[in-house]
């Protein structure tokens, strides 16, 4: 890779010079790098080495005597042991039923699957824990489904099953769209080539199609570890007494004022983290045999028949499963008081849009805020990152990555911890959780646009300089609009994650500025399920429109 | 004036280590003339080019444009035009607003700069397709937009990589002489990139052979062909037997060469130093040699390679290979492998490679 010839000293040295020309050649551009790069530092990074250092620093000074003691308290242990345990169960399952999904899907005849497809991804769309909350309505101690149903009197729907239940549900479309993805890209010739060899469709399958998925399989099972031990709402919602580090870093934060204890949490989640990252991005994403062109290729559907049928049938049951807990969402926020009274009635939504208004709308502004910076900073990095190779990129490219992979519970509690006090003083504002959204979602945006921008011919940047334009209006005339795809893939997760957020942002959130994932979660702890619906439906709502609008200008603009 | 001159331009690319793509070059381009930069692929043609343009900067050296010395002014800076080899046009806007990119730049009165727009337009006859995306336009159209935009701000000094690359064998031919009218007509300063040597000879006015990062030979179409200053330069220009003979007489005007025992060519000297005895190479275009019942010299084929136009033979000369082309095949026959020929060769045309000489031509440039 480019960093490491960086690295290399001689080399350096032979091009200091023209590193530097590069530099006076484009003074505002180089301006404009260094701005963002100080910003991903102060914003990325800075919050996390403050909570690694709070980990192991008391006022003291640095205290081994303090780390050993919290080290040797049992909740440490069993939590690390539990989110480990759960991500590892949990990426399992998810990444079998994404596969289930995505093989379905396009290599059979099954039908049904644009519905299929489209029920998939809900998940996605909405906040993690509105699984949580359909869970304990459905099979809680007053559940429609245990007491209504079964005549369950006191099911515990508290712990490690309904955890596992719940996110692998909820992380199956990760799974889902990256096999599919990679199936997609994957010629199908191939497959026929071992057809025509006289192989077998099982022998085609295990020896064909299952290796060259292997790196999807193995990537996707990643990336849900890594989901799972960041969420926080479903195991703080669900988890009973198992306590993942999330939760844990949370109540002892929250709870105990025990900052050293969260901070060491917090700091612990970013070993399985980071270690599931970097074998997702130095050794799984360098075995892939397919070169993904973006352009999936002509696909050949060629099983049908009795086979079909069970696949079909998972498929079927996962959706169904889905479906399921998102309609008893809306019909509970339609129901007076689920199983006791159930009664229809627009009390909840009521409530949403006279008391509950401002959160509403503070999560839409400041979303609104955050959605459009997000997207154009990863744009504008990815453009500096790949096409202007100022000195210190590495230094921007390993922010972004570290804030990416770190969970969003040590990126909330470094953002406490470093911005309560001049000249960063930012606790309470609003601009502390734009940042904290823009920052935790701007990867997404720099990898879409750096796999983009490598497909556009340079030379096209360079006629633009040739002909008399700077670098920097030539990012914002010519490279930023053939972006436009990478651009509206960044704005659409900016926006949905911003919208969904919880682990980084529960702890930003001020009387000014909440959330409406923050009054979700504390709805629901306070049983009040109806509202908590409510709001949940809507929010899946307005993540629909707006991403439906947008589709629609996207489609617009590109009829030229 | 802008006169174009590299001087003692290097260029080493970082991390490839010894690699040097151009080497110590010296090239002058004289004002309002089309220079062609030709060699093998890797040879350094591009980088010098881009050397020009300002995309990439030398290791060492200096490059002016009309005196001025613009080896560390940025690209946009330079007030040169390029045609790319992909043409690079911007696809998110229409054919006008390409061309009006650059012409924005310039900070003209309104007038001017729709009257300039319209001008160029007009005169590449792309006035009909203004307001198309580029990406509706065929290839012959798309190139013409690529020039349009190039030439409208005005340039001192036009680019060309490979421009005609992506053009099929005919409309490549058409393309070609309509650049080169532009060019002569804007009288603009202009540096070709191409592999094509025939392309190269048909559109400049210097050619300049480059190998390994460095000069082979910068003379004129007529002269790299008939007169190369290299074996390299020979072949690179077009198929060429080298064949190896001796001096055997030398007068005030004439030089006899001895290429074996049935040939041997009495040359004009064009005051050149022979030697009694001197080893020399000589140049032999195929084309210059025939099948000639009458003729002195012997060859045994050993390939015969039908053509349709002509058959190609590549016969074994007293150990020296020596390839010929026979257009009036239908006349005596085809002969066969083993068979052995009697030819002529018409020595007007053959050239004795300067390489010994103390001027060899090649460094002379
Ligand atoms: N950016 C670069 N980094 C490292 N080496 C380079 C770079 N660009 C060119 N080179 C090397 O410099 C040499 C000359 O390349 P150049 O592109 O000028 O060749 P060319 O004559 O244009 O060839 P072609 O006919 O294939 O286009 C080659 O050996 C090439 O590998
Ligand atoms: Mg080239």
């Amino acid at each position: 890779m480019t960093l490491v010839s960086q690295a290399t000293p001689s080399v350096r040295d032979r091009s200091s010079p023209a590193l530097l020309r590069k530099i006076v050649v484009d003074p505002w551009l180089f301006g404009i790098f260094v701005l963002v790069t100080l910003s991903v530092l102060i914003f990325a990074a800075l919050p996390i080495f403050v909570v690694m250092k709070q980990a192991v620093v008391t006022d003291h000074g640095f205290d081994l005597g303090v780390l050993i003691e919290t080290l040797s308290q049992s909740f440490v242990w069993t939590s690390l042991g539990n989110t480990l345990l759960l991500g590892l169960v949990s990426a399992i399952v998810a990444t079998a039923a994404g596969f289930l999904l995505a093989f379905s899907a396009t290599r059979t005849t099954m039908p049904g699957k644009t519905f299929v497809h489209g029920v998939a991804l809900l998940p996605i769309i909405s906040p993690p824990f509105v699984m949580a909350l359909a869970v304990v309505i459905l099979f809680g101690r007053s559940g429609l489904i245990t007491r209504e149903l079964l005549g369950i009197r006191n099911a515990n729907v508290y712990g490690f099953h309904s955890l596992v239940l719940i996110q692998s549900l909820a992380f199956t479309p990760i799974a889902y769209l990256n096999i599919r993805g990679m199936l997609q890209s994957i010629d199908t010739a191939l497959e026929d080539a071992s057809a025509s060899l006289g192989a077998s469709r099982w022998t085609t399958f295990s020896r064909v199609t299952l290796p060259l998925v292997t790196p999807a399989i193995l990537s996707s099972t990643l990336l849900v570890f890594v989901k799972s031990v960041e969420d926080f709402g479903n195991p703080m919602l669900i988890g009973g007494n198992y306590n993942t580090l999330a939760v844990e870093a949370y109540s002892q934060m929250v709870g105990y004022f025990n900052l050293q204890a969260g901070a060491l949490l917090a700091s612990l989640m970013l070993v399985p983290s980071m270690t599931a990252f970097l074998i997702h991005r130095y050794w799984v994403s360098k075995r892939s045999y397919v070169t993904v062109t973006g352009k999936p290729s002509a696909q050949t559907i060629r099983i049908s028949g009795g086979v079909v049928v069970p696949l079909a049938l998972g498929c079927y049951a996962i959706v169904f499963a889905i479906l399921l807990f998102y309609l008893t969402v809306v019909y509970v926020s339609f129901t007076k008081l689920p199983g006791v009274n159930n009664t229809l009635t627009l009390d909840h939504y009521a409530t949403v849009f006279t008391a509950g208004f401002q959160t509403l709308t503070n999560s839409l502004l400041l979303a609104g805020i955050a959605t459009p910076i997000t997207a154009v900073a990863g744009m504008l990095i990815a453009y500096l990152l790949i096409r202007k190779a100022f000195p210190g990129s590495f230094l921007l490219r390993w922010a972004t990555l570290l804030s990416f992979a770190a969970p969003g519970t040590i990126l909330g509690i470094g953002y406490v911890s470093t911005f309560n006090a001049a000249p960063l003083l930012l606790t309470g504002t609003a601009f502390i959780v734009v940042a904290a959204m823009v920052v935790k979602n701007l990867q997404v945006g720099i990898e879409a646009g750096s796999n983009q921008l490598r497909q556009i011919d340079k030379s096209i940047e360079e006629a633009s300089t040739i002909l008399g334009a700077s670098n920097t209006r030539t990012f914002f005339q010519v490279t930023l609009p053939l972006l436009k795809p990478a651009l509206f893939t960044s704005l659409s997760y900016a926006l949905t994650r911003s919208l969904t957020t919880l682990s980084a942002v529960i702890f930003l959130v001020s009387a000014n500025w909440t959330l409406i994932t923050v009054t979700i979660l504390s709805q629901v702890e306070t049983l009040k399920l109806g509202v908590a619906a409510a709001y949940c439906s809507i929010l899946v709502f307005v993540v629909l429109a707006i991403l439906a609008v947008m589709q629609l200008v996207l489609n617009s603009t590109s009829k030229r | 004036m802008s006169k174009v001159i590299f001087s003692n331009i290097t260029k080493r690319f970082p991390g490839v280590a010894g690699a040097t793509a151009v080497d110590k070059l010296n090239l002058t381009i004289e004002e309002g003339t089309l220079v062609t930069l030709l060699g093998p692929s890797g040879c350094g043609k591009t980088t010098t080019l881009r050397m020009l343009a300002g995309f990439e900067t030398p290791s060492d050296g200096t490059i002016t444009i009309g005196g001025r010395d613009v080896t560390n002014v940025p690209v946009n800076a330079r007030n040169v035009g390029m045609v790319f080899q992909s043409y690079a046009l911007f696809p998110h806007m229409t054919v006008r607003e390409n061309v009006e990119y650059g012409v924005r730049l310039l900070n003209l009165p309104k007038a001017e700069m729709k009257d300039r727009v319209n001008t160029i337009l007009e005169t590449m006859a792309l006035a009909h397709y203004a307001d198309r995306s580029p990406s509706r336009l065929s290839g012959g159209q798309q190139q013409r937009v690529a020039l349009a935009r190039a030439v409208v701000t005005q340039p001192k000094v036009l680019l060309f990589d490979e421009p005609l690359s992506n053009l099929d064998a005919q409309l490549r031919e058409r393309m070609r002489d309509e650049l080169r009218a532009i060019q002569l007509r804007l009288g603009i300063t202009s540096l070709y990139v191409t592999h094509d040597q025939s392309e190269a000879m048909a559109i400049s006015d210097r050619v300049v052979v480059m190998r390994n990062g460095a000069i082979e030979q910068d003379d004129s179409p007529l002269n790299v062909y008939s007169r190369p200053g290299t074996g390299f330069v020979a072949e690179f220009m077009g198929k060429a037997n080298i064949l190896e003979g001796k001096v055997e007489a030398v007068d005030d005007t004439t030089v006899r060469v001895r290429i074996a025992s049935t040939v041997a060519f009495t040359l004009a000297r064009n005051d050149r130093a022979f030697k009694i005895g001197q080893d020399v190479r000589c140049v032999v275009r195929p084309e210059h040699i025939r099948v000639d019942v009458a003729g002195t010299m012997e060859a045994k084929v050993r390939r015969v390679v039908f053509q349709g136009a002509y058959v190609e033979y590549l016969t074994d000369l007293e150990g020296q290979e020596c390839v010929f082309l026979d257009t009036d095949y239908y006349k005596s026959g085809v002969a066969e492998v083993g068979q052995t020929v009697k030819l002529a060769i018409d020595s007007r045309p053959v050239w004795i490679l300067p390489e010994n000489e103390a001027n060899a031509l090649g460094k002379a440039a």
